[in-house]
């Protein structure tokens, strides 16, 4: 016992004091259970395409098993630079602005570490993927959360940003189309954000993951937009758009000397992202549209059949614009968002994520994940509604 | 291809109101919309996908090319057409290359089907010649893997 005292505290204290994710308390209770649907699934239901996967086969059997540059191959880092542009409207060079990563996990971290000393504050909006709070304080950086509000689609506004910026602000986080919320942000949103950043001298850094992912209007990138390609890092991967979690593997776009300075950590700690996915993401980056299409298509079929079901049984929901997520409302229950998902999985089955997990506005929503087959919807909106046309006994 | 006719494609059996839960339209637009594919005959029936091999049938399928003659009035249509209306045929193809029609022909056994070619479809006025193939194993049919792979490897919650 003595042993188990003394180590706790001898860890860093930064680490001792960050909770686990949310989330991953809630898997711990799901997996305990049978017959789940679960809409807790962050990540797309379709299959790698297929020539993706055999043609990773053929780099195996190739060979492609040794290390890479610490950049990653130059002909992905070649066929990411054509990708971007066209797909982005940003130019990289792809020998000195491009550095391949485990992941946008690791590109994010590598950024922040690359950029943050002690004290130095990053702006970022909540609710929020699960790890940007730890990984800006692992970066001994000082989170500066602000909240979007569900009455105007979770978007970001530069009034609620100049409302928490100080001298002491370097970094700016965006990620749009959003998880946990599904919103996205218009050109016009973005110049507003674009122009506060510029002014305040801001270095931007965007996770747009889910950039493919938009089902009524095309994705505009920040880095686009006038003179904010030179203080910006675009993180992207090609884990939602091409189905590939698994692989791991992400991608870091920006200015030469952030770059390389992403690169020093990236080379001391991982040397470099895994040689079989980049030689997969090669082959991913053949025919994006082909690949692409048809899973979108599906996806908004599932949003469009999720936001009617919504608003059929009365939950409120702002309509989702991106990513594979819906974030209604249940504070009209009187449950927290934990006590509401924990009550719905054992009387109903049926997984959701507490929208506390994604910083604390997140609270009083939970988080529908669509990225699971149609009947596996249907059903879980018969169950749902049935959960929410009776008195709810908490069960928490 | 218009959305509605993609989602009957790959489930016929999706309700009126999913479909329009899924297109942004109410139900009785879906209903009129798929009534008019019917009427034009762009719809032209609903069959189930099944898997053969699993029922034992005493069945074989044969793929047979056929060398024509196209007519002078109404090309490959007319003894295309002429091919066709056997209940034998199961599909029916004009193709390029070597060969001109490409069918699908059932028959209860080897012996039915050989009789078939040779009796029937031999003998027709413009064949002049064919090559028939007989079907072993069902992998896929109509974009559907016969084997059933329904793992789901993900995690049942993650970020």
């Amino acid at each position: 016992m003595n042993g188990s005292v003394s180590l706790r505290d001898r860890l860093n204290r930064t680490v001792r004091d960050i909770p686990r994710s949310g989330i991953r308390d809630f898997f711990d209770i799901v997996t305990t259970m049978d017959d789940v649907i679960s809409l807790g699934i962050g990540e797309p239901d379709f299959d790698t395409p297929w020539h993706v996967r055999e043609s990773t086969v053929f780099a195996l059997e190739r060979g492609a098993t040794h290390y890479t540059s610490n950049f990653g191959y130059i002909e992905l880092r070649r066929a990411l630079a054509r990708y971007v542009l066209k797909g982005f409207g940003s130019e990289y060079n792809p020998e000195s602005q491009i550095l391949i990563t485990v992941g946008v996990s690791e590109a994010l971290d590598l950024a922040l570490r690359a950029l943050i000393n002690p004290g130095d504050e990053v702006l970022y909006h909540e609710p929020c993927y699960v790890s940007y709070r730890a990984t800006i304080l692992f970066a001994h950086g000082v989170p500066l959360a602000v909240e979007t509000r569900s009455e105007n689609g979770f978007r970001l506004t530069r009034a609620m940003l100049e409302a928490r910026v100080t001298p002491r602000t370097k970094v700016l986080m965006l990620n749009f189309p959003n998880n946990p919320t599904g919103a996205i942000m218009s050109r016009a949103d973005l110049e507003d954000i674009a122009a506060f950043a510029r002014e305040r001298d801001l270095v931007v850094i965007t996770d747009e993951i889910y950039s493919e992912l938009t089902y009524d209007s095309p994705h505009t990138s920040i880095a686009s937009l006038p003179g904010l390609r030179e203080r910006t890092i675009l993180l992207h991967g090609f884990s939602k758009a091409w189905a590939m979690t698994g692989f791991r593997l992400g991608f870091a776009c920006g200015p030469a000397e952030l770059i390389e300075a992403m690169m020093k950590i990236h080379q001391y700690t991982m040397l470099c992202a895994s040689s079989l996915s980049q030689k997969a993401a090669l082959e991913a980056l053949a025919r994006p549209e082909n690949d692409i299409r048809e899973m979108l298509d599906e996806y908004r079929r599932r949003r469009n059949y999720i936001a009617a079901a919504f608003a059929e049984m009365g939950l409120e929901c702002h309509r989702p614009l991106g990513a594979f997520y819906a974030f209604p409302s249940i504070g009209r229950f009187g449950l927290s968002s934990r006590e509401f998902a924990l009550t719905l999985l054992r009387e109903e089955k049926v997984a959701v994520v507490p929208g506390s997990a994604f910083g604390a506005c997140g609270e009083g929503f939970v988080r529908c994940a669509y990225a699971t087959s149609i009947d596996n919807i249907k059903e879980a909106m018969v169950r749902m509604k049935r959960f929410i046309s009776k008195p709810i006994q908490r069960s928490a | 291809m218009d959305e509605l006719l993609k989602i009957l494609q790959s489930n016929a059996l999706e309700s009126r109101e999913n479909i329009g839960r899924m297109l942004n339209l109410p139900a009785d637009e879906v209903d009129r919309r798929i009534a008019d594919y019917e009427k034009r005959g762009v719809i032209r029936g609903y069959q189930a996908i099944l898997n053969e091999d699993q029922l034992d049938l005493d069945k074989v399928t044969a793929v047979i090319e056929v060398k024509v003659t196209p007519q002078r009035e109404g090309g490959f249509d007319t003894i295309a057409h002429r091919i066709s209306r056997f209940p034998e045929v199961r599909s029916a193809y004009l193709m390029s290359g070597a060969y001109d029609l490409l069918l699908f022909v059932e028959g209860g056994t080897l012996r039915e089907v050989a009789a078939f070619v040779s009796e029937r479809l031999s003998p027709l006025a413009g064949v002049l010649s064919t090559s028939t193939h007989f079907m072993l194993k069902t992998y896929k049919r109509f974009g559907v893997l016969m084997r059933q792979e329904t793992s789901d490897e993900r995690l049942s919650v993650s970020p």
